[in-house]
């Protein structure tokens, strides 16, 4: 069977053959429209692919470790991030390769393509994958075709993509996708239009930027937007766009470059091309029967019709469309070098001086009704930051998330996690704050002068006392409480912390550089700094919040106080009654049926977060209260680690963490002290009881529960 | 996950006709496929075999056996649908006074065997279950213990 079609040939199949895209380019390019030349690799392509290389099982295998329902987005990305290096690195199989280049070397010559993706339901009038599955513009040569089609056939199990066919209900599984290779029509000027504006009936809708549209697509490029009336062209309104820069091809890719003087002051279009998009997009909505949103661009006197695909229902329904939020999985450089800008000179600063403003009111000086106040006042401060946290810190993820993805694209490692190794010694503040913490344990172990004031619980005086109360304030945690866990570490035989020796970053990022052809390195250098930086910042901003939250629970903490003491109404309507204890209403790991069946956890599956094997006790932490009975080379079980748990890490001899991710802030972490971590196991501190044997498996995110 | 498991072992004690059982010869592993039948409460596998076997000599000497069964389908989603469960228990002849009873749970199950179960030469034995040990996804465990 043939898997190679001209547009022509693509005419007499359905779209469950070339897809929805390629599909109407065919039906285009017969009616004249002026479509650039293009080929298709079918549906079948794809299934050959997958077949012959046996990549089919491998990612049902790579799906299968767990219900893709139940995973949370992170685990989603790793496993796609795992799917996307299989199809890297697996080579094509050499008839397909042979037949592939014949084609389009006879097909296209020399010239630059561009590679997208053309799914079977793609398109339709009911749901829209614009924007979920990868389109590559300016590849040149066969090679970096035959990496370009593995990439857009990958992108078919990115996190967005498989989020949102789980939204539609479509079987995640059986997905395949055709893919269409396009001519690179090179415009000075592109954009999109809607026939039919999805907000306003009898407008039509046009946008435009210099350059190509891929900036405009991806929301990088702020577009001049025009609106017309429908039925006679009538311009409506102009709003013209802080013009800046454009994307333009450069070399095998497609970068940003500011714009020339003239193109600032002036709008891509002027009056009669805007009318001609109009006329276009009226046409091709006569031809299809329905409203269209038209890709289109302008090279010299030509202009281009790129795509046309139905205006959606979820367009029209506007808010209801979660693909917008999917999307937003996906954030460029600049987008995160802005949003990194921010954390560093704005909002962490600024959570570090609302925490300092806030410590300057003692609790204890307040009266009753001016805690009251206070307290509410300290809740408010913190329900902003948590928001600002949310809406901007959460996304700098997305920065170790786009280096791994440009990682793994360039090198094409075995390892698909290898470019972490990059982001290792960040200088993360929490590692810092550990050193100082291990540094004092090992001064009270070593010294015998110390060790006696310590162990005698004498009234510390000097710098031990200094560092003891730099600590508490840091960490949040009472100065007993630290001294007791002091004292439980310098008494342990042979304790010695996990802390490894920094390795030498520069030498890594040497090697790392050394890797890319010169001309390539400025770029190389700029995704590492990111993902570097969003590595740290990530683990950062929980350390600055978490200092708003202890002004927050001073305030509490002394009102729960006074409240022991005499009963006031103003201060009990504030407190919620206490938390149910522990245990209560919980799932063990040992379940009883009945008296005489029971049922226990042995193995489960996560996610493997940092390499390594251990076997030792468990000790589940629910709340910062368990903290002080962690035992030096305990197994730290926990739902989630948070900031005043990161300090007990180096002690531990292994993370089991409920939230799953190789990029979560406990395996951040693990991975800093070289510490054997399996996340994404649910319900892991109701599962595994303390004092219980586990095994933790880094290498295949297996836990073990030994219980006989 | 855990409400499932007892679930999964009944599905895949009422699908499948057969299981590898495993009994010793002197500390060494012997296996042999059975046809068996489960008792309602799991708590029992009946099998039928006749007296001159390996595995009945084996039983008489090491009444302690383990039992697999799984639904693989011999194919590359195997690795991720597949489920196998392994059984610990103790082996023995059916008490006379229970035979009837349980010859014809194993009858209902195994009709094809009506004549080869009535041979004199041949016995019914039942494992007593001490354990269900189930594994799905490729690498998850869980195990299902009853107490003795």
């Amino acid at each position: 069977m043939k898997w190679i079609l001209s547009l022509t040939e693509a005419k007499t199949c359905g779209s469950q053959e070339v897809g929805g895209k390629a599909r109407a380019l065919a039906d285009l390019t017969a009616a004249g429209f002026p479509v650039p030349r293009a080929l298709c690799l079918t549906v079948a392509a794809y299934g050959r692919f997958v077949r012959q290389t046996g990549l089919r099982q491998r990612i049902a295998m790579e799906l299968g470790r767990k219900d893709p329902g139940e995973m949370r987005w992170e685990e989603l990305w790793d496993a796609s991030l795992r799917i996307r290096n299989l199809f890297l690195t697996t080579p094509w199989p050499p008839g397909m390769e042979r037949r592939f280049r014949q084609e389009v070397e006879a097909y296209f010559g020399a010239k630059a393509l561009v590679v997208r993706s053309s799914a079977p339901c793609e398109d339709s009038a009911a749901a829209s994958f614009a924007g979920l599955h990868e389109s590559i513009v300016n590849v040149r040569g066969t090679s970096a075709l035959l990496d370009a089609v593995r990439k857009v056939w990958a992108s078919l199990w990115s996190d967005r993509a498989l989020l949102y066919r789980q939204e539609l209900k479509l079987n995640v599984h059986g997905s395949a996708m055709a893919v269409l290779i396009q001519e690179l029509a090179c415009g000075e000027k592109s954009g999109v239009a809607f026939s039919q504006s999805p907000s306003k009936p009898g407008t039509l809708v046009i946008e435009s930027v210099w350059g190509l549209n891929q900036g405009l697509v991806d929301g990088d490029i702020e577009p001049d937007h025009w609106e017309l009336q429908r039925d006679d062209l009538t311009a409506l309104r102009h709003r013209p766009a802080q013009r800046e820069k454009l994307l333009q091809p450069i070399g095998g890719q497609v970068a940003a470059a500011p714009l020339d003087k003239w193109q600032m002051g002036t709008a891509p279009l002027n009056a009669q091309e805007v009318r001609q998009v109009a006329k276009l997009a009226l046409h091709l909505e006569d031809f299809f029967g329905n409203p269209q949103d038209v890709e289109w661009t302008w090279q010299g006197k030509h202009l281009w019709l790129l795509q046309s695909r139905p205006v959606t229902a979820r367009q029209n329904a506007g808010n209801d469309d979660q693909r917008g939020w999917y999307l937003s999985l996906h954030r460029s450089m600049e987008n995160l070098q802005n949003l990194r800008r921010r954390l560093e000179q704005e909002i962490l600063p600024g959570m570090e001086a609302a925490a300092a403003g806030l410590s300057c009111i003692p609790p204890e000086s307040l009266t009753d009704s001016q805690l009251a106040e206070e307290i509410i006042r300290r809740r408010g401060i913190l329900a902003d930051w948590e928001e600002v946290y949310r809406t901007e810190c959460i996304p700098m993820a997305h920065g170790v998330r786009l280096f791994g993805e440009f990682y793994n694209d360039t090198l094409h490692p075995a390892d698909p996690f290898e470019f972490v190794h990059l982001l290792e010694n960040a200088g993360m503040r929490a590692v810092q704050r550990n050193r100082r913490w291990l540094e004092l344990a090992m001064a009270i172990k070593t010294d015998s002068e110390i060790q006696t004031d310590f162990f005698k619980d004498a009234k510390l005086t000097g710098p031990l006392q200094e560092r003891l109360e730099e600590l508490a304030e840091e960490t949040g945690l009472e100065k007993n409480v630290l001294r007791g866990m002091l004292n439980r570490m310098a008494q342990t035989a042979g304790f010695k912390p996990a802390a490894r020796e920094p390795q030498n970053a520069k030498h890594l990022q040497k090697e790392y550089l050394a890797r890319f052809p010169q001309e390539d390195r400025e770029r190389a250098a700029e995704y590492l700094e990111l993902g570097r930086a969003s590595y740290r910042l990530r683990d950062d901003d929980n350390l600055s919040l978490d200092r708003i939250r202890r002004q927050v629970a001073a305030a509490e903490g002394e009102a729960r106080r006074r409240l022991a003491l005499a009963a006031t109404s103003e201060l009990q309507a504030l407190l919620n009654p206490e938390k149910t204890k522990a245990g209560d209403g919980r799932q063990s790991g040992t379940h009883w049926l009945s008296s005489t069946m029971e049922i226990r956890v042995r193995q489960l599956q996560g996610q493997p977060a940092g390499p390594g094997v251990v076997t030792a006790k468990a000790r589940v932490i629910r709340e910062a209260s368990d903290l002080t009975s962690f035992q030096p080379g305990e197994v730290l079980v926990c739902d989630a680690i948070d900031p005043a748990m990161t300090f007990i890490v180096p002690l531990a001899s292994g993370i089991v963490e409920r939230r799953g991710g190789m990029l979560i802030h406990g395996a951040i972490i693990a991975r800093e002290y070289g510490l054997p971590c399996v996340t994404g196991i649910a319900n892991a501190t109701d599962i595994i009881q303390n004092g219980e044997r586990v095994t933790v498996d880094g290498y295949l995110g297996l836990i073990v529960i030994h219980r006989d | 996950m855990e409400q499932n498991l007892e679930s999964n072992i009944r599905q895949l004690l009422a699908n499948q006709n057969c299981a590898v059982l495993a009994t010793s010869e002197n500390g060494r592993p012997y296996t042999s496929l059975i046809a068996f039948a489960a008792s309602d409460d799991l708590r029992r596998l009946l099998f039928v075999t006749a007296r001159a076997t390996r595995k009945f000599s084996n039983l008489r000497q090491q009444p302690q056996v383990s039992l697999l069964l799984d639904n693989r389908k011999n194919c590359g989603e195997d690795f991720r649908d597949a489920m196998a469960v392994t059984v610990l228990g103790v082996a023995g002849e059916v008490p006379d006074a229970e035979q009837a009873e349980r010859m014809n749970l194993f009858l209902e199950r195994h009709p094809l065997l009506q004549e080869f179960a009535a041979s004199p030469s041949c016995a019914l034995l039942e494992v007593k279950v001490q354990r269900y040990i189930l594994v799905s996804r490729f690498q998850n465990v869980m195990e299902l213990v009853f107490e003795s």
